[in-house]
């Protein structure tokens, strides 16, 4: 089973043993609007958290991603390029931008699960 | 496009409106403003382009001169802005700036003569200070009249004029940059042929009142939606048009800016606007440098501020840069220096430190629908 994080830059990262998945969530592409290109890292580019690792240009703007967790890129959604709009339409699914090999699982400690994300987007508005 | 506000928002008189449609209100010029509605920017950008497209634009400042005794409107206006004024027949409407004594550009505008008046349309961000500066200068010649309640509506694209014609049937013979007063839903309107998308379409200044249920009309033909800032501005930038405080300020001359086609030819020798010197020196010997379009190679955005370089060296910088719906690609505007500014010219956009490849070509990146007659 999949334990779903969620950091205060609206990122989530989806870990499978020591592999994160990391997008954005509903709330941020909705904030974003029209994704039409994502800057996503290569494979093998080394992170630490909180590092900006990506950027998403949606018509109005570009805004950094910055990575959740520490570690080392291992695939980026190469998908993106020729379909932005996924980040939109999919963010949790087909949007996904890069996945990663935590170099320590600790750090997710300090993300929120989905009940106290919700809380902090409802906070927000 | 968004900012701090420094005091309570002002509303347009469409604000019930745009909470009914459920448009995202940003702060913009001191006014809370549509930036998008539920479909998003880059739907809204193709309905305009492809159909119909209604745009709040009523926080923008409409002013109207009036000659007082003895005096001539037109003539008094041209001694702060550089466009031929006194040439304008009635019905006529021209773009034009005003100007400082250094030849920088305070303001962009849309003139209109009726006949009896000169009516303005000036951005929102800069009309309590053009307001401030026409009365510090036409006041002697000049009745002026800010009507910053009335409302201002544009309706855009293609299918505008078969929309507008069902409310008026005489707008469909207007010409672009033409202007009359029209009866809409019993109400007195003035409606220009013009607009900020280069598509066909109209402006339609409205009493205060009127624009609500006028918008709510328009909105009821299928082929019409409601459109947002955010759409306004990359509909701007594929038509190669101006954004004040970006592509064009203080610090650019009419001249840099290329916009030179709105200065008539006895006004360029003439003179007798502020910075008149200044801008008809670089007439003669060149500017130094000049307003050029930019097209990135692959998907990555110039957007305003980025440098423009060649081999490494900056040689200007971006003004305005986005993503072109209609074309599926980034497209930018900025400045460099004139001696790199041909079309054809390879160069490096700075984006986030990378190079970017891209080349200086002709604006507008989408060709203008304007009808002509």
């Amino acid at each position: 089973m999949a334990d779903v994080r969620y950091s205060e830059e609206h990122e989530w990262i989806r870990v499978e043993g020591d592999t994160g998945t990391i997008g954005i969530t509903q709330y941020a592409q909705e904030q974003l609007g029209d994704v039409v290109f994502v800057d996503v890292p290569a494979s093998g580019r080394k992170v630490a958290k909180g590092e900006s690792v990506a950027v998403v240009e949606s018509v109005k703007a570009a805004s950094d991603i910055y990575a959740p967790v520490s570690g080392e890129v291992i695939e980026s959604n190469a998908a993106l390029a020729d379909s932005p709009g996924d980040v939109n339409t999919e963010p949790m699914g087909k949007g996904w931008f890069f996945k990663i090999k935590m170099s320590d699982k600790g750090e997710l400690t300090g993300l929120m699960d989905e009940a106290a994300y919700e809380a902090f987007v409802k906070s927000l508005s | 496009m968004t900012e701090v506000p420094a005091g309570p928002l002002k509303r347009t008189p469409l604000h019930a409106l745009h909470k009914e449609l459920g448009a995202r209100l940003v702060p913009f010029a001191g006014y809370e403003m549509p930036v998008q509605y539920p479909t998003g920017i880059l739907v809204e950008h193709a309905q305009t382009r492809n159909a119909c497209g209604l745009f709040d634009v009523s926080h923008m400042g409409q002013v109207r001169l009036t000659a007082k005794a003895g005096h001539n409107a037109a003539k008094a206006l041209e001694t702060l802005v550089p466009g031929d004024i006194a040439g304008l027949a009635p019905g006529q409407q021209r773009y034009t700036q005003f100007t400082n004594d250094a030849g920088g550009i305070t303001d962009d505008l849309m003139v209109t003569s009726t006949g009896d008046h000169l009516q303005l349309v000036v951005n929102a961000a800069c009309k309590d200070a053009d307001l401030a500066h026409i009365q510090a200068g036409l006041s002697s010649s000049c009745e002026i009249e800010p009507m910053f309640s009335r409302g201002l509506l544009a309706l855009q694209g293609p299918q505008a004029v078969t929309v507008l014609s069902r409310f008026a049937p005489q707008v469909a013979e207007m010409k672009f940059m033409t202007g009359a007063f029209v009866m809409i839903e019993g109400a007195r309107c003035y409606v220009t042929r013009s607009g900020y998308t280069g598509c066909d379409g109209y402006e339609i200044s409205t009493p205060a009142d009127a624009a609500d249920p006028i918008a709510r009309k328009l909105l009821a033909h299928p082929e019409v939606k409601p459109i947002g800032l955010g759409a306004r501005d990359s509909l701007r930038l594929e038509a190669g048009l101006c954004l004040y405080g970006h592509d064009i300020d203080t610090t650019t001359t009419p001249v840099e800016a290329v916009l030179l086609w709105s200065i008539g030819k006895e006004r360029r020798l003439q003179g007798g606007f502020p910075g008149a010197a200044v801008v008809q020196k670089q007439i003669a010997e060149g500017s130094p440098r000049k307003r050029v379009g930019l097209l990135p190679e692959g998907k990555a955005i110039a957007r305003e501020g980025a440098e423009i370089a060649i081999g490494g060296k900056v040689v200007g910088i971006v003004t305005s840069g986005g993503f072109a719906p209609t074309l599926g690609r980034a497209i930018a505007m900025g400045y460099v220096e004139r001696s790199q500014s041909s079309n054809g010219t390879k160069v490096e956009l700075v984006v986030r430190g990378k190079p970017v490849p891209a080349e200086i070509v002709p604006m507008p990146f989408v060709k203008h629908a304007y009808y002509r007659g």
